[in-house]
């Protein structure tokens, strides 16, 4: 194992499998020649070329379509957008083609594509650059949504979505890339489709995923003083979504928060704890509470964007109320 | 939706009321505000009106039945639609005139196969609705244990019965949050750390003590004196001696240490790596309370020392390691020491040497304590004493030793006033 960040765990991701399968290629804005926007792709263009690692015209419509367009010739792109934000300019790519081509033409082709994208508040880029609308996304059938929460988990899932016959959008949070964890050495695989427990506990449950779990584990540390036993799934993907650690621990503490960035309405926490009500309701010892984004456009004033952001005391509270 | 009529609580005191008469039939009619009913309570007989408009569907009580209050004694709906539900509770009410029973019950739902569900019905927690605050749950427990959730008082948020009642209630205890639910109440100390720095003293002690701790193999031997003697001729001596030369305990101790080292020549000793050197002095050291630690003042040939010049000097000493004036060689070279908390209170406890001595006696209380003498309890005085010793210099049965043989002394202690 060896302690890396979120950002080297990504990279590596990239770079494994581009020296693995020479279909494998980038493109996006300013990830040659720059590097990325955040530095995931430094090296890249020099190493694999610019054939391999595409520059693009600031049009992610063109990026998404291109990409598309690529894999269903053969070949396995992996389109980075700057940010999530900005899917939005290609929304007919992301939710119209790329998830229901192969459905569309009878099975005749497939859509090999992963678009990395940058998503998140807390890094003052205002209402329309900082947002979190991974819900939005997961709402499609046809389009596998990941967003891991710690290095080792980004590594597997990206290695896994490059591989994925179907396309992957990979949600990538702007501020967790100096994130550090424990990552294994050499080539690992981790199934998109799979919750996991990230810490065990008896009192109550935190379902949440990426900066959630960050959050969430200081959370937890924080009651852990006070005896509450925090037990945290990690949704790591919310697309197809595993519910089945989710509910086993709700089945044994009874009592559960869902954790999310984004807004509560319509948002995550709607979607698992409807499950959980429809697939746990005898194991309901109170109602399951959501903590999640305040529902107004997220501000760019600092001490306004992190009141409007869930905080650690926002999740203490909200299992304080589920233990009463 | 079909309405159920409850029996009111007419009163802050009335349980229960008696269903004296029914006004209206199954299959009737009835207006809101219509008297449905007459009930009697402790005090009255009063009319219970409908509170809805509709069909009489069903009577749930009969005449002459005693009836809890909030229990659902009529349905009142539209006249085709299905009442199971508001039924069921039916079966609880008991009928005191079995004759009545026919000429009311004729359109009756038969609930003798409705399945049982207390669960839907409470007379208790919310008499408006008739549902039973419960987390889903704490239903399905209590469905599974056949537990009555109208006799479990529920602990969860506006009251609901949550999983903890349900477990307590089956326990038969009495439901106890704090119990259950771990404290979530942070209460942070008001008092904050403190960092004091070391005087030169304390920083000595820590110094020497760790010292000796760490390279000295300290071994402990206790053992318990007749004090009835000492105790006596001290009494009468300081009834002779003026208040400056009163006699203490701890001095008889000094004289009869050293005495016994005497005796004991490696007790008296301090080891040197290669070599023991066994000191032709007795010098008694005797540890000293003073502010922020202690000092060891040391009464010099105390062998030699009349008890009465003992008394005095270690007086004199210790009230100037109190000042702070006391002179160094008055704390110096000391051969043995003893460390006395008898004032304290204290039954017994374990010193650590004095380096580079070879041993410390710990004293601890002069106390009365029951006596078995010859099968006759009496009081007597007794004080422990234990010796830590250097395991380089001596060993275990050397010590006790030097322990019975101090005994000869402080168990006679005529022997140290000739």
């Amino acid at each position: 194992m060896s302690r890396i960040t979120m950002r080297e765990a990504i990279s590596q991701a990239l770079w494994e499998e581009m020296e693995r399968d020479p279909k494998v290629f980038i493109l996006g804005e300013e990830v040659g020649v720059w590097g990325g926007t955040y530095a995931v792709t430094k090296g890249f263009y020099d190493h694999f070329g610019a054939e391999r690692v595409k520059d693009t015209p600031i049009a992610e419509n063109a990026i998404i379509g291109g990409a598309i367009g690529a894999a269903m010739t053969g070949l396995r792109p992996i389109a980075e957008l700057m940010t999530i934000n900005f899917a939005f300019s290609a929304m007919d790519y992301v939710v119209n083609q790329a998830p229901k081509l192969h459905y569309m033409f009878g099975g005749q082709f497939r859509v090999p594509l992963v678009i990395r994208a940058v998503g998140g508040g807390g890094r003052q880029l205002g209402a329309t650059h900082s947002q979190t609308p991974d819900a939005v996304f997961a709402h499609f059938p046809g389009l596998k949504v990941v967003s891991p929460g710690t290095p080792e988990d980004a590594k597997g899932l990206l290695k896994t979505a490059i591989r994925s016959d179907d396309p992957v959008l990979f949600l990538e949070h702007a501020t967790m890339y100096q994130v550090r964890g424990e990552v294994p050495e050499g080539e690992f695989l981790i199934p998109i489709g799979k919750s996991r427990v990230q810490r065990s506990g008896k009192d109550v449950t935190i379902v949440t995923y990426a900066k959630g779990l960050e959050l969430s584990l200081k959370a937890a540390d924080e009651l852990a003083k006070d005896d509450v036993e925090v037990e945290i799934v990690d949704l790591r993907t919310l697309r197809p979504l595993d519910m089945e650690p989710v509910l086993e621990s709700f089945k044994k503490t009874n009592r559960a928060v869902i954790v999310e960035e984004g807004w509560k309405s319509y948002g995550v926490g709607a979607e698992v704890s409807a499950r959980m009500y429809e697939q746990a309701f005898d194991y309901a010892d109170a109602p399951i509470l959501r903590v999640a984004q305040k529902e107004v456009p997220l501000p760019y004033n600092r001490t306004l964007e992190q009141a409007a952001l869930p905080q650690v005391p926002d999740i203490v509270a909200a299992v304080r109320e589920v233990l009463k | 939706m079909a309405e159920t009529i409850n029996m009111p609580k007419l009163g802050f005191d009335m349980a229960e009321g008696t269903l004296v008469h029914w006004l209206k039939k199954v299959g009737e009619t009835v207006n809101k505000g219509e008297v449905l009913a007459e009930i009697e309570t402790d005090k009255a007989t009063v009319e219970v009106e409908s509170s809805v408009s509709g069909v009489v569907r069903a009577l749930l009580a009969d005449e002459g039945a005693v009836v809890p209050v909030n229990t659902p004694i009529a349905v009142v709906g539209t006249a085709d639609e299905k009442i199971e539900e508001a039924v069921a509770s039916r079966q609880s009410l008991v009928a005191s005139k079995e004759s009545e029973k026919a000429e009311s019950g004729e359109q009756r739902v038969e609930n003798s196969d409705l399945p049982l569900d207390g669960l839907t019905q409470s007379p208790i927690s919310n008499p408006q609705s008739s549902i039973v605050r419960a987390s889903p749950l704490a239903k399905k427990i209590a469905s599974d244990r056949k537990v009555d959730l109208s006799q479990v008082r529920g602990t969860g948020p506006g009251g609901r019965i949550v999983r903890r009642d349900i477990e307590f209630a089956i326990s038969g205890q009495q439901v106890a949050i704090s119990e259950k639910i771990p404290s979530i109440v942070h209460r942070p100390s008001s008092v904050a750390n403190e960092a004091l720095a070391l005087t030169k003293l304390r920083q000595a002690i820590a110094r020497r003590m760790a010292e000796s701790k760490t390279t000295v193999p300290h071994f402990y031997v206790t053992h318990e004196y007749k004090l009835d003697s000492l105790m006596e001729i001290r009494r009468q001596l300081n009834n002779a001696l003026p208040e400056t030369e009163k006699v203490s305990v701890n001095d008889f101790v000094v004289k009869a240490v050293a005495l016994t080292l005497r005796q004991f020549p490696n007790l008296n000793a301090s080891f040197q790596g290669d070599k023991l050197l066994r000191h032709g002095q007795v010098n008694v050291g005797v540890a000293v309370a003073v502010e922020g630690g202690l000092l060891t003042v040391v009464c010099k040939d105390a062998d030699a020392k009349p008890l009465r010049q003992i008394a005095v000097e270690v007086k004199a000493m210790a009230a100037k390691a109190r000042e702070g004036k006391v002179k160094p060689e008055e704390i110096e070279g000391s051969t043995f020491s003893i460390s006395n908390l008898g004032m304290y209170d204290v039954e017994n406890f374990a010193a650590i040497i004095n380096p580079p001595e070879a041993a410390i006696l710990a004293v601890g209380s002069a106390r009365q304590v029951p006596i078995v003498d010859d099968g006759v309890v009496r009081p007597g005085w007794r004080m422990k004493a234990t010796v830590s010793v250097d395991h380089r210099v001596s060993d275990g049965v050397e010590a006790a030793r030097f322990l019975q043989a101090l005994a000869v002394y402080l168990e006679e202690p005529v022997r140290l006033l000739v």
